[in-house]
């Protein structure tokens, strides 16, 4: 079982590793921006996938990274090393406060309060318009986007780092899903009160697993600033949140391989749909409606359901 | 014989209903004792008050010689407690295996010595050939028998079972008894319980509960013989002027 989901995974990241250098110029650019975003999706299904918990503000945690990163560099005047560790402490922060606060609240009251809190950093971001330039946001220069060396604005690079971000990601939710404590999520997710009367401490689990989703969606924030050099309060607005949520549901709620499956799919539907007409979101709604009417488990959900019971 | 945990007063009140009233109970270590009565008599919530599901009004709870009336549930099922539900409660989407490996794993340490505490307590219930299978698609008496399961695999030292013969076939009520009896060498088990023929062949001691008090308690046989309780089940007593 476990060398079958280690083929599996090992073969994707190794496919990745070859496209690099198949792939023409502009597919090239957008698997690079799929792999960042496909982590992000992969951070929000620990929450969401295995735990249970539906965040309606992830945005929050990516624009605490991106920021974290991005204003370090701006106003502090780090090198991209020592900016990328402030902003995954960012997320580790906002997340534990964020944890802590809304999961005193179960169900509907968390998906509102996740919500609210993210609106409330959305517009923080507005209002210190001195320091984020607000809307508008700010570009990271060429020549600071240097990683130990390597200049992460070349696009076989910022390939590779995307890569190496994303094998990361996927690797810790497969450590996560055998560990004890990833059990001990999906057996939240499953029956929370049941898990409690097991002898479980069920909100110290549940922060675990917000503080390691908000912490890796930081990461991926900051990444996505850095290696694609812009930072925008977009990226803390509301679609921000329900991005990985519908990434999640069209991969496969609850399997590894499933944000990186949702990812791709979502971003080429609506990359070709609007090649062809300028109402692509109808195209990408009933691509939306009809999976969910089909495939109700998502991608990989369906798959596993079906095929490869062992899918982690 | 050392008491394993005992109740001083514990009372709950829903809103002007008094639940469990002003309850004293004492459960010496080694143990089977039943507790029963009519349906809304307060067993549900008095034992849900012990492993700290529902909050009490007043009173506390004594487990080991420790007040634990302030503790969280979970870190009374750690010092050794067990709860099986009345409402069937497994989780559904997980291998029956897994399902009794949650149950082991907060006090064993490496995966075999779980691996082998799941197969030996689902032996024990008779579904040590089910393993595999998804929780969710056992019959019902299956997983009234995969709830016990748990329960055994926690290794408690007190073992709450509420109602655990609910929906069990007459083979598997047998069985039952021969296991509660055979688990009784290790475990204090505390057993709500309608069936009576379970009761009398099983308990040491029995607990009657009626109107949120306890109404009696002695030996089973004198338990049967009690006019006050046989009163109480049958809806004669006094103040019902039948």
């Amino acid at each position: 079982m476990i060398s079958r989901s280690l083929a599996l995974h090992g073969g994707l990241i190794a496919l990745l590793c070859v496209l690099q250098f198949v792939l023409p110029a502009y597919h090239h650019g957008n698997l690079a921006r799929i792999m960042v975003l496909a982590t992000y999706a992969g951070a929000y299904n620990i929450m969401f996938g295995y735990t249970g918990l539906l965040s309606l503000g992830h945005a929050l945690f990516f624009a605490a990274g991106m920021y974290g990163m991005g204003l370090a560099m701006q106003h502090g005047g780090l090198s991209p090393a020592p900016a990328m560790a402030v902003g995954l402490l960012a997320g580790l922060a906002v997340s534990a406060v964020l944890g802590v606060l809304a999961l005193r609240t179960a169900g509907v009251a968390f998906m509102i309060v996740t919500l609210m809190f993210a609106q409330a950093g959305y517009l923080a971001i507005l209002y210190f318009g001195n320091w984020t330039r607000g809307d508008e946001g700010f570009v990271i220069q060429q020549a600071e986007r240097a990683l130990a060396g390597i200049d992460l604005s070349d696009p076989t690079n910022r390939y590779f780092a995307a890569l190496v971000l994303f094998a990361l990601g996927m690797g810790l939710t497969l450590r996560l899903v055998r560990s004890r404590f990833g059990r001990v999520l999906v057996a939240i997710r499953e029956n929370e009160e049941r898990t409690r009367m097991l002898g479980y401490d069920v909100f110290a689990h549940k922060l675990g697993a917000v503080i390691l989703s908000g912490t890796l969606s930081a990461v991926a924030g900051a990444a996505y600033g850095l290696l694609f050099g812009y930072v925008g309060a977009t990226f803390g607005a509301v679609q921000y949140s329900i991005f990985p949520l519908l990434w999640v549901l069209l991969g496969g709620a609850g399997t590894v391989i499933g944000p990186f499956l949702g990812t791709l799919f979502m971003f080429y539907l609506i990359d070709l749909s609007s090649g062809i007409t300028s109402a692509y979101m109808l195209v990408a709604g009933v691509a939306l409606v009809l999976l969910t009417l089909f495939a109700p488990q998502g991608l990989a959900g369906e798959i596993r359901a079906r095929l490869w019971r062992w899918l982690p | 014989m050392t008491v394993l945990l005992s109740t001083r007063g514990l009372s709950k009140h829903f809103s002007g209903l008094h639940a469990v009233e002003n309850v004293d109970f004492d459960l010496p270590a080694g143990q089977i004792r039943a507790l029963i009565g009519p349906n809304g008599a307060g067993k549900t919530t008095f034992v849900g008050m012990l492993c700290g599901r529902i909050t009490p009004s007043a009173g506390a709870v004594i487990f080991d010689g420790q007040d634990i009336s302030h503790l969280p549930a979970h870190r009374r099922i750690r010092l050794g407690m067990a709860y099986t539900f009345q409402i069937t409660s497994v989780f559904p989407g997980l291998s029956v295996a897994e399902n009794v490996a949650l149950a082991a794993r907060p006090h064993l340490r490496g995966e075999a010595e779980v691996a082998a505490a799941v197969q030996d307590a689902l032996d024990r219930v008779g579904l040590g050939g089910r393993t595999g299978q998804v929780a969710g698609d056992l019959s019902y008496g299956h997983q009234r028998l995969l709830e016990i399961a748990m329960g055994i695999a926690q290794a408690p030292r007190l073992l709450i079972l509420d109602e655990p013969t609910q929906g069990l076939s007459d083979g598997e009520i047998a069985a039952f008894k021969a296991l509660i009896r055979d688990l009784s060498a290790t475990t204090t088990i505390l057993l709500i319980e309608h069936n009576m023929s379970v009761v009398m062949e099983t308990a040491d001691m029995v607990t009657v509960m009626n109107f949120g008090a306890i109404l009696a308690e002695g030996r089973p046989e004198e338990i049967r013989a009690d006019p006050a309780v046989q009163a109480a089940y049958l809806g004669t007593d006094a103040d019902a002027g039948t």
